[in-house]
């Protein structure tokens, strides 16, 4: 038979050491990525490291490098994740339930759901001039937290709204039958039981983006949020910076020393965002142990 | 709030002379097709009514419809009149929460919320405004649904922890809980093995004398075994309704004797 | 919560008892909630759209498309938009050279021929990488990329487009990667049982069966990824400087599109001139080329999914 020809033989060789040198170069190119992006994370921490001591975060900017600090962008930022965990989450998860559970099928909810995947891919740098236009002028808000948590809400609500609704579709529907049988309204359903189960979800999306609209910068720029703010601010309508902003402006200056203070900058962005997403997975965890 | 309705019923002397459902040219359409057609009979009060048939000819479509669970199946609609008590539950101004509180519903799979044994029952009962003793109610159902023995010193537990079995009288519990005009049960043993299955009969003959039951089934045995009355369907259409002696001994129609003696279906 | 009050006594009703007002409250609630993504999408075009016209009552469109020269502050100025396209276009094509085979052999490795231990274990790291501030590549781009490039090519300039475009290259690299190998993963086992039935080699498989069964979602993720590059800026405007630049090259400083909205929004220009309206003119283009690409992405996906639900 033809298959059994040497040529078909040395052909066969020839495959199958592509195929192996294929698998290999996959291979060499994914532990590449990863170790490129390993270099980034060691290289930051090793410029900053020196410089991230109790001093750095506990003082304001200063043209002093030795004297520079993150206490304001610090404290921004922390009010900048209760403020837009106030707002976002539960504009966000509602409107993920009334899609799941309230929404008829229908041309409108369709419109809606083409609009969130849309709106997930707009450029930051867009929200940011819609808040600049929005809530610092029109709503007259200054250049304050609150416009910049508006902002950063209108921001990351796709991405809460979609990860909410993933998980709220893993509900099984055996669980609201059981529960609408029994005499339950709609909303006595959603809140007893879809809420709950899936809340691990949900929490674990809401979190991640969270650390979305913490590590933006470009909005935050757009709205104006200072850079040198030797204050902290005392509640949402006062100005602000934080972290990636301050790291922005270290990070755009030429002096060495400036650059390695935006390198500590950056070890303390990554630590708040390794913290958030600690967090998520502790919950998910939690939630996961006491349904089990 | 039913408890007294309920005890009024037990005492009616003219017991399963009255029909709790009156179903009449009832059909069930998925967006415009036909899946139940014109379905006239009644269910009687305290009595259990089996409805038999192939996979397929309309039987579970036709019991969700009598607590209007198919409002939550995208383009059903209904043609024809059901009336419960004499209110139509198809009527304009009727609000199917209160069709559900009052026609409880088993379903094929055991379906216990993620909570504890205690929760899955006392939640029905907690949110329609329940106002008396819950540790009785939880018993009382649990007993009821023969369960009270085996989950008595772990109520707290988790129902998922239970056995499929164990889950599914859970399930009958909770419905229970509501004191329901009727109970609908859509195949409920069919997910269960054979132990569990003769546990579900066996309640099912404890709570015969006190409330009305509507059992969907695909197993024969069972519906000449547990039932009052049965209902042979057949692509849709109600082939014969009569009493479960007559249906399984003398039936009228070719196609339901064909079917009783398994030379079909 | 809701009305619970059940009408209870003997002859019971099942009529609606009244509205529930709490059910009804929360429904208008959630309503109002969904609502706000379309009011953001309206706000945005409203905004965008009415700006943009102020700014064309003054500068001609032929000039703002087709012009050549972005000079918006100094006199006499110059409104030719292509210099920022072509720096925002020099940056994304240089990240996809970068990003797309890299990222499509990492998704091939992953899905293709590493274990399920190493890849639980590099797929959320990859995940967790997608997530890092952009910010934080831009600091990498001038503290670590730019230095190595000059001393590879000694006539770069310190802020250039081969920077920017290798970070905004490695920023994109885990989405691509991750999106690829979940497309990759979707493709049914039983294709893949088929081909080597017939005495396909591993890389006859992959080639020849799973990429092409999976290519629709393989190119989703390339455009979602191309256009987070095109919206990317902090890392370009850290790295590749502010200068509009129509030349065809790396090795120079440019501007993009984006980097010249932070310029003007740090303060250059005078609010309610002509050149503040450039932010919405450029801003106007950069929503509606990403949103061209977003959409191409999605109707590439839907037909996706027809095939696989």
């Amino acid at each position: 038979m033809a298959f059994s020809s040497e040529q078909e033989q040395r052909n066969l060789v020839a495959r199958h050491r592509r195929s192996r040198l294929f698998a290999r170069l996959c291979a060499v190119v994914t532990w590449s990525s990863v170790f490129l992006l390993a270099v980034l994370l060691v290289r930051v921490s090793l410029d900053g490291l020196s410089w991230l001591d109790w001093q750095f975060l506990d003082s304001f900017p200063s043209r002093i490098p030795e004297r520079a600090g993150i206490k304001a962008a610090l404290v921004g930022t922390l009010w900048m994740i209760v403020l837009v965990a106030l707002i976002a989450i539960p504009v966000g998860v509602s409107a993920a339930l009334y899609l799941e559970e309230f929404a008829k099928r229908g041309r409108l909810s369709r419109l809606i759901e083409v609009n969130i995947a849309n709106l997930a891919g707009v450029p930051s740098i867009v929200y940011g001039i819609l808040g600049l236009a929005i809530f610092v002028r029109f709503f007259a808000l200054e250049r304050s937290l609150i416009s910049g948590a508006l902002t950063m809400s209108l921001l990351i609500l796709p991405v809460i709204i979609i990860a909410s609704r993933e998980a709220i579709r893993m509900v099984p529907m055996s669980i609201r039958y059981a529960a609408l049988s029994l005499g339950a309204t709609r909303w006595q359903t959603t809140w007893s039981h879809v809420l709950p189960s899936a809340f691990p979800g949900i929490m674990t999306g809401v979190i991640l983006a969270l650390s979305r609209a913490i590590g933006e910068t470009a909005p935050l720029i757009l709205i104006g949020a200072m850079s040198f703010v030797a204050f902290l601010p005392q509640g949402p309508m006062d100005s602000f910076t934080a972290l990636p902003i301050q790291i922005y402006d270290w990070a755009s200056r030429p002096q060495a020393e400036f650059q390695e203070l935006a390198a500590a900058g950056i070890i303390v962005l990554l630590i708040v965002l390794l913290l958030m997403n600690a967090t998520a997975i502790y919950i998910r965890n939690k939630t996961e142990k006491r349904q089990k | 709030m039913d408890a007294r309705e309920n005890a009024d019923a037990a005492a009616d002397k003219k017991k399963g002379t009255e029909a709790v459902l009156d179903l009449q040219d009832v059909s069930v359409l998925y967006s415009g097709k036909p899946a139940v057609r014109n379905v006239s009979c009644a269910i009687w009060r305290n009595r259990i009514t089996s409805i038999i048939g192939p996979s397929g000819c309309g039987k579970s479509t036709l019991l969700r419809s009598l607590n209007r669970m198919n409002d939550f199946v995208d383009g059903v609609s209904i043609e024809g009149k059901i009336l419960f008590a004499g209110q139509n539950l198809y009527g304009g101004d009727v609000d199917p929460v209160e069709v559900r509180r009052r026609i409880g519903m088993v379903f094929q799979k055991p379906n216990p919320f993620p909570k504890s044994i205690y929760a899955n029952i006392s939640w029905g009962p907690s949110i329609n405004g329940y106002d008396g003793s819950m540790d009785e109610l939880v018993e009382r159902s649990l007993q009821q649904a023969a369960l009270w023995e085996e989950v008595k010193d772990r109520l707290h537990d988790s129902a998922l922890n239970l056995s499929g079995g164990q889950q599914q009288r859970l399930c009958i519990a909770r419905a229970l809980a509501m004191e329901p005009q009727v109970l609908l049960m859509d195949e409920p043993c069919s997910a269960l093995d054979p132990i569990s299955t003769a546990h579900i009969e066996d309640l099912l003959f404890e709570l015969q004398s006190r409330y009305t039951i509507v059992i969907v089934t695909h197993n024969m045995q069972q519906a000449a075994r547990v039932s009052d009355y049965t209902a042979f369907m057949e692509t849709g259409s109600l082939v014969e309704f009569g009493e479960t002696d007559q249906i399984f001994t003398r039936p009228e129609k070719k196609r339901t004797e064909e079917y009783v003696t398994g030379r079909f279906g | 919560m809701s009305s619970s009050s059940g009408q209870s006594s003997v002859s019971f009703s099942i009529r609606k008892g009244g509205l529930r007002w709490g059910e009804t409250a929360i429904k208008t609630w959630l309503r109002i909630c969904t609502l706000v993504s379309l009011f953001t999408t309206v706000a945005i075009v409203v905004l965008l759209l009415a700006e943009s016209l102020g700014f064309f009552r003054e500068v001609s469109p032929l000039e703002f498309f087709f012009g050549t020269r972005w000079v918006p502050l100094l006199n006499p100025s110059s409104f030719g938009v292509l210099p920022l396209v072509w720096g925002t276009t020099l940056i994304t094509v240089g990240a996809a050279v970068i990003a797309i085979p890299l990222g499509l052999a990492s998704a091939i490795y992953l899905s293709e021929y590493a274990s399920d231990r190493v890849r639980a274990w590099v797929k959320p790291v990859l995940e967790l990488l997608a997530g890092i501030p952009t910010v934080v590549y831009g600091y990498f781009a001038l503290t670590f990329v730019t230095p190595v490039l000059r001393t590879l090519i000694p006539d770069i300039q310190v802020f250039n487009a081969l920077s920017g475009a290798i970070v905004v290259g490695i920023m994109i690299l885990p989405t691509i990667a991750t999106l690829s190998d979940n497309a990759l993963r979707a493709v049914p086992v039983s294709l893949r049982q088929a081909a080597y039935a017939v005495g396909a080699t591993s890389y006859e498989v992959t080639t020849r069966i799973v990429v092409p069964a999976g290519l629709s979602g393989v190119m989703a993720s390339f455009l979602l990824a191309i256009s987070r590059a095109i919206g990317e800026t902090m890392a370009v405007t850290l790295a590749s400087g502010q200068t509009p630049n129509l030349e065809f090259t790396m090795l120079e400083s440019i501007q993009t599109m984006t980097a010249y909205i932070v310029q003007i929004s740090l303060g250059d220009a005078p609010s309610g001139g002509v050149a503040y309206q450039t932010l919405f003119a450029v801003a106007t283009m950069l929503f509606f080329i990403t949103l061209l690409i977003n959409i191409i992405s999605q109707w590439i996906l839907g037909r996706f999914r027809e095939v696989y639900d």
